[in-house]
């Protein structure tokens, strides 16, 4: 499965006679143009919508890697170098007659609502969580409420998949009435790191070594000058590889290898090409559920793993009460008035369910707008610094001041309520 | 030298972190056989030729029809009319040119009445939408040879896998949760020289809170053992108490305060595991039990030479145990201390290894086979592997079609459940036969539903009858598979193209478990089962 994200578009009515042939939906029309003893209680069986998806817009910000060959099935060696989503439009508007895929090499976060708002269901095979929270955030503001009540045809249902090695998961979230991304968020165990001081002083791991290479060495001698590591360089990572056989020989450890060393910079998950079909391919029978209404979608977490056997597991993975995403309650942050700013920013960033980035807090006070703190502009970043110091009290919030944060784990701002606990 | 990486090692960079070198390498020397190029066979296919099996061979006797183009993602509208095994082999060979693609445009049928040997040379064989007859016919050819067969089909929304192999062996299982081997109940005589050297009461503050979890639960072992006659703690409050027992000995600052050692966190946590009594899986007991294993013989494969070489160990140097695995896991320790217990564990893993290979020697002489015939490198693997060795048998397609061999207690108890995935298979058989007896398919045009589901009825009533299975399959069910009308959407059939094609790898690669020996999918409600028939 390419990681790129597909939002898709079914168009009805309106069939394209001429790119058809004989007997093309033979293996579709069945399930169409027939009731049947599963099938969904609101389905009306017709010949109408036997057009196939006829238009499909990807997002993809990637260009194509030769390590993507072993399983992205629509690129090949010629592809190298171009963006994913160009190739992958290319390949199947050639390959599908009577198909329009509409390629776009951007990231998600290039485009707003008013792109999102066209589709009728969106599927995603990102390949990071924060990707994922963005993009169920962004529909979850495109949902309207009339007198607290969820208006239907407001939600875009959203497929996602997610494959590593031989295990995946997908699942089917109908925004403002099932489980979102957010209320699952601690199904996705945080990503652990080796603590600093086993790195510069105490390595035991081949890993340790390549990542005291990494994080220590290469700021500190600048190899190829003042550039970052880029791990698609492998001259970066022969240098590192280098440099970590060298402590480990150090240090008498064995087993630092070039494979490992570019395994622990790049942070690289194995894949391989048949997972990944399963999981696209549950992903796309989910697609075709809903778009037809001809049977009941996955409720709503499926999981696969093909390890020993074959396993799955299908359950309904539940909507959390107080989601910081989806439910409209306003958080609540409780914190004594004595606490300082720096303790609510720990917890925003710590805490499993909420597990924020680099959130940048700010209020009203006396009817204007407060920056209490923002790292990803650097002047903003060393003026508001001090404040994290300084007590909620000193910066002159009151019992149950409301807090806006933003974060890169979503497209709105997730509003907050200051609980004083003291 | 690391930077003249090879391109093949660059492109297949992210599956050989699955299955090593070693693993690519007995891929790359594969030749898999499909037969029949509908949308579920290009789609196995496809998930081959992308991780780079060294050839496939497309067998296929059928003209490309509208209809399969309309759901083959190998095919196109200019393929109409040709061959289709020629039609799909010049698509899928795109996917990647370090494959040999071949096709042959005829039918499995005249195959097996021409030349059934030509099947001997694959790897393995994947026979997809196969009519009842041809399908054991092939089956019983395979099964002669011993050449894997692997057997699929979509049906609706419908996926259906089947293995048939006689005997297949996997040393290298890669369990996903493996218990460490770590000895602690039967502590080794290097293991315990060495934590002669710590003294845990006279050590200063920074060794002392550097010190692996591992000596720290063995160190306090031994003092609870002269302690308490020899037993070391079996139940919940025993165990407690030996947690206790740690926790005293954290060093306490001048106030009496507890310092923060986290190495005596470790040991504390880990208690409850380490004292899991070391003791051979159950597995690897019943490998020992088997016939292959005490009657060697120079066709005995190496597989179970070294398992009788390890039963000759365990009887002997491993006083009850199997050769130490010698891994240990990360903990937080200094560097020397950690390496230099990581090395007491590796040492004597190298140690039981050596033995190991005498009677490897032993037992090759002993049928007159030189002592070379298994590498040491090959023994080394499957020590490490002892705990993990796993021997997958499926019955023969004969036995399970048998109406003395039938499984009837699988497919009763399951059955037990109306909704059960069983009636999925049961409906495939009921179809097969429906087949056999009209040439087609129930439910393939609109007009002949209704009556088709009578007929299918009457097919699903002889079924149960003939093999004597007292079990009620709804109508729902009779209805539904009429309904499909032999279709293969492409959805189904991809999901089976990727299950199918990673049991095929752990076949070819003999890494991973295969699963055994029915696999049914269902896509109405995205479940599954693993079915025993």
């Amino acid at each position: 499965m390419a990681d790129a994200e597909e939002p898709m578009a079914v168009d009805g009515g309106h069939r394209n006679s001429g790119c058809d042939w004989d007997g093309r939906w033979n293996h579709v029309r069945k399930f169409l143009e027939r009731p049947g003893p599963f099938t969904h209680p609101d389905f009306e069986p017709s010949t109408e919508a036997l057009s196939g998806f006829r238009l499909i817009h990807v997002v993809d910000m990637d260009t194509i890697d030769v390590s993507n060959l072993n399983r992205q099935f629509l690129f090949r060696p010629k592809d190298v170098g171009r963006p994913k989503a160009e190739v992958a439009a290319d390949f199947v508007n050639s390959r599908i007659p009577g198909c329009k895929v509409v390629p776009h090499f951007k990231k998600i976060q290039d485009f707003d609502e008013s792109f999102y708002r066209q589709f009728h269901i969106i599927v995603c095979g990102l390949d990071s969580i924060i990707a994922r929270r963005w993009m169920n955030g962004m529909l979850i503001s495109l949902l309207s409420y009339e007198d607290g009540i969820l208006d239907p045809s407001s939600i875009i249902p959203l497929i996602d998949g997610g494959t590593e090695g031989f295990k995946g998961n997908a699942r089917v979230i109908l925004p403002g009435m099932t489980a979102c991304i957010d209320c699952t968020l601690e199904l996705y165990p945080p990503q652990i790191n080796f603590p600093m001081c086993t790195i510069a002083s105490m390595p035991r791991l081949p890993e340790h070594c390549i990542e005291y290479a990494r994080i220590l060495q290469w700021p500190k001698e600048k190899p190829f000058g003042d550039t970052s590591v880029d791990g698609d360089n492998p001259e970066h990572i022969q240098w590192m590889f280098e440099r970590a056989q060298e402590r480990a020989s150090e240090f008498n450890i064995t087993g630092v290898t070039y494979r490992l060393t570019q395994g622990v910079v790049k942070r690289i998950i194995p894949a391989v090409a048949s997972t990944n079909a399963v999981i696209a391919a549950a992903c796309a029978t989910e697609v075709f559920k809903i778009a037809t209404s001809a049977y009941i979608p996955l409720n709503n977490y499926l999981v696969f793993n093909d390890v020993d056997g074959l396993y799955t597991y299908t359950f309904e993975a539940e909507r959390k009460e107080n989601c910081s995403a989806c439910s409209l309650v306003p958080q609540d942050l409780q914190f004594p008035s004595s606490a300082k700013l720096q303790e609510v920013l720990e917890y925003l960033t710590e805490n499993a369910a909420l597990q924020m980035k680099s959130p940048a807090i700010t209020t009203t006070l006396e009817g204007k707008n407060k920056t209490l703190y923002l790292q990803s502009v650097k002047s903003i970043e060393e003026r508001t610094r001090p404040n994290l110091c300084k007590t909620l009290k000193e910066l002159g919030l009151s019992d149950g001041q409301e807090l806006a944060v933003a974060d890169v784990t979503t497209p709105q701002t997730v509003l907050f309520k200051l609980n004083f606990t003291a | 030298m690391a930077a003249t990486r090879t391109s093949k090692e660059q492109k297949y960079d992210r599956q050989l972190r699955l299955w090593g070198d070693h693993g690519q390498e007995t891929l790359e020397n594969a030749h898999v056989c499909l037969i029949n190029a509908t949308a579920t066979g290009t789609e196995i296919l496809k998930n081959l030729v992308l991780p780079g099996i060294g050839a496939f061979t497309v067998v296929d006797g059928h003209t490309v029809t509208g209809e399969d183009v309309g759901n083959n993602f190998f095919l196109c509208n200019n393929s109409i009319g040709k061959n289709r095994a020629q039609a799909a082999t010049e698509l899928l060979q795109e996917l990647n040119s370090d494959v040999s693609g071949n096709f042959v445009e005829e039918s499995p049928d005249k195959l097996l009445d021409n030349d059934p040997e030509f099947f001997h040379r694959f790897s393995i064989v994947i026979g997809v939408h196969l009519p009842e007859s041809t399908c054991l016919r092939l089956g019983s050819v395979l099964w002669s040879a011993s050449v894997p067969f692997l057997v699929c089909k979509t049906y609706g929304l419908i996926g259906y896998m089947r293995l048939v192999v006689r005997e297949h062996t996997v040393i290298e299982s890669h369990p996903d949760n493996a218990l460490e081997d770590l000895r602690l109940d039967k502590p080794f005589g290097e293991f315990k020289n060495h934590i002669q050297s710590y003294d845990l009461d006279n050590m200063d503050k920074k060794d002392h809170s550097h010190t692996p979890w591992i000596i720290i639960v063995a160190k306090y072992l031994e003092k609870w053992l002269s302690e308490h006659n020899g037993q070391a703690p079996k139940n919940y409050k025993e165990k407690e108490a030996f947690r206790q027992f740690i926790r005293e000995g954290i060093l306490k600052n001048e106030n009496g305060v507890p310092e923060d050692e986290e190495n005596f966190e470790e040991a504390i946590k880990n208690v409850n595991t380490a004292l899991n009594p070391t003791k051979i899986p159950s597995t690897v007991e019943d490998l020992f039990n088997s016939e292959q294993c005490n009657n060697i013989t120079s066709q005995s494969t190496a597989f179970w030479v070294m398992l009788r070489a390890i039963k000759e160990f365990v009887h002997n140097e491993g006083n009850g145990s199997l050769p130490l695995r010698g891994t240990i896991p990360d903990m937080i320790a200094d560097s020397q201390k950690f390496v230099n217990l990581q090395n007491v564990y590796r040492t004597k893993a190298m140690q039981d290894a050596k033995a190991v290979l005498k009677h490897v020697e032993c037992l090759l002489k002993s049928v007159g086979k030189p002592p070379e015939s298994i590498s040491e490198n090959d023994i080394k693997l499957f020590c490490k592997n002892a705990s993990f060795l796993r021997v997958v048998r499926c019955r023969s397609l004969a036995e399970e079609y048998s109406v003395d061999s039938v499984n009837k207690d699988e497919i009763t108890s399951c059955m037990d459940s109306p909704d059960s995935e069983m009636v999925f298979y049961l409906m495939l058989r009921a179809v097969d036969r429906f087949f056999q007896q009209h040439s087609r398919y129930p439910g393939i045009y609109n007009y002949q539903v209704e009556e088709d589901i009578s007929k299918l009825k009457l097919c699903v009533n002889s079924l149960l009858q003939e093999y004597s299975l007292n079990i009620n399959i709804k109508d729902d069910y009779i209805h539904e598979f009429c309904r499909y009308g032999a279709a293969e959407p492409h959805t189904v059939a991809a999901f089976l193209g990727g299950s199918a094609a990673q049991e095929a790898i752990k076949i070819i690669s003999h890494q991973f478990v295969p699963f055994s020996n029915t696999f049914i999918y269902n896509a109405m409600s995205q479940t599954s089962a693993t079915l025993n028939l």
